[in-house]
């Protein structure tokens, strides 16, 4: 992971660490941090703990995003303090809704210049954000909004499993990955496991995406930890009620900081850390697909 | 049986689902009567969430509308693009919730920021999907409890459309449907022919001055406001033993 993060990220990169509360890539998110990054854009629809990490720990300059909370409870309390007292340090916003986040990834990824959608009309976002505008149809005289390309020079992407090159499989909620690393320049895929090319070939359906697009694969157990990974180990929803308590105050946070994330070397150590009893906890039942046949031909 | 006022408001945003709906579920109140309704009157009603997940049947409530209980046998799982796109955008879905830290007088939603936004005094989480849900589902029903600062004359920031300024027609802009109801802890409301907020029923023991002094502007009734009706016995037992069993939503 180390040597991915450092030789995928430099300072003032924009990035994009994916996932709909599902698969967030916490540990690629702790390295950054450990690395001691600045001037960071962090772009996502949903900016969560890991971001209310690298905020406190000053290593964010910018955040383009969607919405910002604790996925169940309450506020982002380091990005508030951030955006409203300039704690640790300021940081500027760049705010869209979800459908547009995911359209203008689209556009990125689909190399478009803009992509037409169906939302901020009547909204005061579009005073707020001069790249969201409004162009006529070409097919009539309708005004449509329209969203630029979203391009990230780094997305960091989750998955359960890929092969050694890169090709992956992913199933729960894709939320956004595929078009964040297919916009993506340089993308780090880290995966629950790693498989054979036979496991990825024998069900291509399940493919996030294939190798093409990845620069890196980092296997890195437990990688998504307090999320969860579909199949694999459930969400630590004490965790993210915890971080509520420590994020109140700017002080607390970085304490928390110096225990679970400079504290530790890697996520080896974070695992260790946490423990086999909490680990144990987020066991999951095993419930599996019926499987299906592609045909042999 | 003696009830709370969420208890209420989930009996009522039950009542105002019909079978075969496809909802955009919210966590916590939206959620619950959803189940309710499927429940009682609309076994057919088909849950979306925000996550993608399509038809889900989780084993126990969801605490964020990602969970993986949601996705575990959920009929289908659509990408963040393909659900906002092909379902919401499309048309396909007919009722979605809201909510937000101030409403309006025109059903405009405020989740974005109290104050100014460059220098807010307090930052709110932001639209999420919900500036979409407002454009684009055939109706949305709003719910918050109704106090002052929640309802003012105008929000700070229009995250959400409404009716937008009464004036101009959300057709104008190319937006679907529009608010239909406003479910609160005192009272249920309308909206009016020009888009106005209405109240159509107040809650048991709620009187018009209670929800007036709650409303920041002078809040229209209709002729014969109706009282909202209570929580069956039996719904609060659904509410309380089966759906709810652990005190998720309710405490």
């Amino acid at each position: 992971m180390a040597s991915a993060i450092s030789d995928a990220v430099d300072d003032g990169d924009s990035l994009y660490l994916a996932g709909f509360t599902h698969l967030i890539p916490f540990a690629a998110g702790h390295e950054i941090i450990r690395a001691g990054y600045g001037d960071l854009e962090l772009i996502r629809a949903t900016p969560d703990l890991v971001y209310d990490q690298l905020i406190a720990a000053g290593c964010v300059s910018k955040v383009t995003f969607s919405w910002a909370g604790n996925p169940g409870i309450g506020s982002l309390r380091a990005f508030r303090r951030a955006v409203e007292d300039g704690v640790p340090n300021p940081i500027e916003t760049e705010e869209y809704t979800h459908y547009g986040m995911v359209a203008a990834l689209h556009a990125g990824a689909a190399d478009l210049p803009f992509m037409p959608v169906r939302t901020f009309a009547g909204s005061d976002l579009v005073d707020q954000n001069d790249a969201i505008r409004t162009v006529s149809s070409p097919y009539g005289d309708d005004e449509i909004p329209v969203v630029p390309p979203i391009e990230p020079d780094v997305a960091i992407v989750s998955a359960q499993r890929s092969d050694e090159d890169g090709n992956a499989h992913l199933w729960g909620i894709p939320g956004e990955q595929k078009e964040a690393a297919l916009a993506a320049d340089t993308v780090i895929c880290c995966v629950e496991e790693l498989c054979s090319t036979e496991t990825i070939r024998s069900d291509p359906n399940r493919t996030l995406f294939t190798a093409d697009a990845v620069d890196y694969v980092v296997e890195v157990p437990y990688g998504a930890h307090p999320s969860y990974a579909q199949g694999y180990y459930d969400r630590d929803n004490a965790a993210y009620l915890e971080w509520e308590e420590v994020s109140k105050d700017h002080e607390d946070t970085r304490a928390w900081l110096d225990e679970w994330v400079y504290g530790v070397d890697d996520r080896r150590e974070y695992v260790e850390k946490l423990g086999a009893e909490r680990l144990l906890d987020l066991e999951v039942d095993s419930r599996y697909a019926t499987a299906v046949d592609m045909g042999d031909y | 049986m003696e009830y709370t006022d969420t208890e209420l408001m989930v009996t009522a945003a039950a009542e105002q689902l019909e079978d075969d709906d496809s909802v955009l579920v919210g966590i916590g109140v939206p959620n619950l009567a959803c189940n309710l309704a499927k429940r009682n009157h609309a076994p057919n009603l088909e849950m979306i969430y925000e996550s993608g997940t399509i038809g889900s049947n989780p084993s126990s409530l969801p605490l964020s509308v990602g969970d993986p209980v949601l996705a575990s046998g959920a009929v289908g799982i659509e990408s963040m693009l393909n659900g906002f796109s092909y379902y919401l955008q499309g048309g396909r879905i007919d009722v979605g919730f809201l909510g937000g830290a101030q409403v309006d007088k025109y059903g405009n939603i405020n989740s974005t920021v109290i104050g100014d936004y460059e220098d807010p005094a307090v930052r709110l989480p932001g639209s999420g999907g919900a500036c979409e849900i407002a454009s684009n589902a055939h109706r949305t029903i709003i719910i918050s409890p109704l106090e002052e600062r929640r309802f003012p004359e105008a929000v700070d920031f229009v995250t959400s459309p409404g009716y937008l300024d009464a004036e101009t027609e959300r057709d104008d802009f190319g937006l679907r449907g529009g608010p239909d109801a406003v479910i609160t802890d005192k009272a249920i409301m309308g909206f009016d022919d020009d888009g106005e907020m209405i109240v159509e029923r107040l809650h048991p023991g709620v009187t018009e001055a209670d929800v007036q002094a709650a409303t920041g502007w002078e809040i229209q009734f209709v002729d014969d406001v109706e009282r909202t009706r209570e929580p069956t016995d039996e719904e609060l037992r659904l509410i309380r033993e089966e759906l709810d069993p652990d005190g998720v939503y309710l405490d």
